[in-house]
């Protein structure tokens, strides 16, 4: 017995627009990172539950193959803050708006 | 008579099976809840960081209750132990573990706006959810997840035969991160070879001077 289905999808549902509130409000680059991997937290609760819901071991797949590309979308996203915060330190998302170097 | 009592015997074992369920669900939610507007709202970096671990953690218990065993532990393996360790690591680095200046943004006015459109996802989000043509009846492709044996080998089984070709791509797709990663951060490519050790190791002063809360044009 567990919890029906549609409970954790607006559980989901819920924390991801609190991580998109998030990615839009906040101006520091590290947090909007962290409301991105919030959302794609929420979007792994919508897949595992889907797969419970529908008796397929798919929705587990998909939330592997998500959590590798979490994993290498960090890696690459700190390289990118790490190498802006060197080249002007303090840099919030506004001071960024320019492709200029 | 004893019929009767069995009978109430095994629906009060149902009832408390059924709180018990629902007392991991709201337990689960709140943890994760309180994570996530730890993250939108707490203004030092570091909390946020701890905050977006509480989150992971609440899922993780969410993901047990929905038998995703080996999903839970590698969510608090990769997430909890990797990602957000990473993520503290940069913000050390860096040294921006301070409250943000509360600024005068030039997109501040904005602020409303954003949370109306987020409000508005979430409705969307919401009605999508009560719209139950989710089942297409169409047969799993992979495997049941019901089935007989651990949900592991379940996971493994379908990853390594119906999922084989992007579960090798991930592989490439780490090594190019790791690539990219090390080119990204390696220090001043275009002085060249010769540039002095000195040079290379600090930043000329003229972009050093920035502190935090003063624009830089």
């Amino acid at each position: 017995m567990t919890v029906p289905g549609p409970w954790y999808l607006v559980l989901a549902a819920v924390l991801f627009s609190v991580g998109a509130t998030g990615l839009l409000v906040r101006r520091n680059i590290l947090v909007m990172y962290m409301c991105i991997e919030l959302m794609l937290n929420s979007v792994n609760l919508t897949f595992v539950t889907f797969a419970r819901m529908l008796n397929d071991i798919g929705g587990q797949d998909s939330v592997f193959f998500v959590l590798v590309v979490a994993a290498a979308e960090v890696v690459v996203g700190l390289g990118i803050i790490v190498a802006i915060y060197r080249r002007r330190s303090g840099a919030t998302a506004d001071d960024i708006s320019s492709l200029k170097g | 008579m004893l019929l009767a009592a069995s009978n109430a015997a095994s629906t009060s074992g149902a009832d408390l099976a059924n709180a018990s369920a629902w007392a991991v669900y709201a337990v689960g939610a709140t943890i994760s809840m309180l994570g996530a507007f730890g993250v939108v709202l707490l203004r030092n970096p570091v909390h946020c960081a701890l905050s977006l671990v509480m989150t992971i953690f609440g899922i993780a218990l969410l993901f047990i209750d929905e038998s995703a065993d080996f999903l839970a532990a590698v969510q608090i393996i990769v997430y909890g132990g990797a990602i957000v360790i990473l993520f503290l690591f940069v913000i050390m680095l860096l040294g921006v573990d301070r409250r943000e200046p509360r600024r005068q943004d030039k997109m501040r006015g904005l602020t409303p706006v954003a949370i109306v459109v987020s409000l508005v996802a979430l409705v969307s989000l919401l009605v999508l959810t009560q719209v139950r043509f989710w089942a297409t009846g169409a047969k799993a492709s992979t495997e049941t997840l019901n089935g007989p044996g651990e949900n592991v080998q379940k996971l493994g089984q379908s990853i390594f035969t119906a999922y084989l070709l992007p579960f090798e791509m991930t592989a490439a797709l780490l090594v190019i991160a790791v690539v990219a990663a090390v080119v990204l951060v390696r220090r001043s490519a275009q002085s060249g070879p010769e540039a002095p050790r000195k040079t290379a190791a600090r930043p000329p002063a003229s972009q050093e001077s920035h502190r935090p809360g003063t624009p830089v044009r």
